[in-house]
């Protein structure tokens, strides 16, 4: 499991602060998201497995880049407002279609000192 | 019975073949399940997971980031048609209940074995959220999996 921190070089925590670190501006909301849709060859794969049980190792690694699309994207918006920090993330999922589902990132954009 | 008839039930012949497969091997590989989440559970006491965002001021913090854990388990086949019986009776869906059991427990452990990577000391305001895109396909006939994301802000506590 890589730490999102790593690939953005942003502090992101889902807490109102970021602890150790004092908050000297807010920049607002700011979002990410992606939506998803099923692969036909990972679907195939799930289905067999839908027959066993068990893990679906690639509807997990497929949520996965779901995370880091939709932080990335959220850290993309943060960066441009300044920010270097943001706070009270939250991830959100909805479904618009058969076959497709959201998943959403967001929180507050802040600068840290 | 004619060999033709049979051949014509193979509707019912696959079906009865998934359920047994589906009972048997889904069985096993839940009980395995179950036994890895026990064993990684008791590994992973030492860090504890909170679900209330606040902080002790006594705390000196020397790292903070955002850890999350993903888990999409299946149901089995044997289940997936009890739990459909189950519906059409109404009551406790037992089948469903163990899913999402698995489910939660192996996001949770993902997420505080990320967060003990990172040599965190506690994990603060863990959240759960479930998604769904591989059980939406189902629409009228119920979910085949459940998908887990869990999160929160792992800490380094000195």
């Amino acid at each position: 499991m890589s730490a999102p921190e790593s690939t953005h070089g942003l502090l992101l925590t889902n807490i109102e602060s970021v602890p150790g670190r004092a908050i000297v501006e807010h920049y607002g909301l700011v979002s990410g998201s992606t939506v998803r849709s099923k692969h036909v060859g990972r679907d195939l794969l799930a289905s067999v497995r839908n027959v066993f049980g068990g893990e679906l190792k690639a509807y997990t690694e497929l949520l996965e880049e779901a995370r880091d699309e939709a932080i990335e994207r959220m850290c993309a918006q943060a960066r441009a407002l300044g920010a270097n920090a943001v706070v009270n993330v939250r991830f959100s999922t909805s479904s618009v279609a058969a076959g497709a589902a959201e998943l959403y990132v967001y929180g507050t954009a802040v600068q840290v000192a | 019975m004619s060999g033709r008839t049979l051949w014509e039930l193979r509707d019912l012949w696959s079906f009865v073949a998934l359920v047994a497969v589906g009972y048997f091997f889904g069985r096993r590989i839940e009980a395995r399940h179950f036994a890895d989440l026990r064993r990684r559970e008791h590994a992973s006491l030492a860090l504890p997971v909170l679900t209330a965002p606040r902080l002790d001021p006594a705390w000196a913090v020397e790292d903070a980031a955002l850890v999350t854990g993903i888990a999409v388990v299946s149901i089995d086949y044997f289940k997936y048609v009890a739990a459909s019986l189950r519906n059409f009776f109404g009551g406790r869906v037992s089948a469903y209940e163990s899913l999402l059991d698995r489910a939660r427990r192996e996001a949770v452990l993902r997420m505080k074995e990320a967060a003990q990577a990172r040599g965190a000391t506690v994990i603060l305001n863990a959240r759960l959220e479930i998604s769904s895109v591989s059980g939406l396909d189902a629409g009228q006939r119920g979910a085949r999996s459940a998908e887990v994301l869990a999160y929160g802000t792992a800490l380094r506590v000195r």
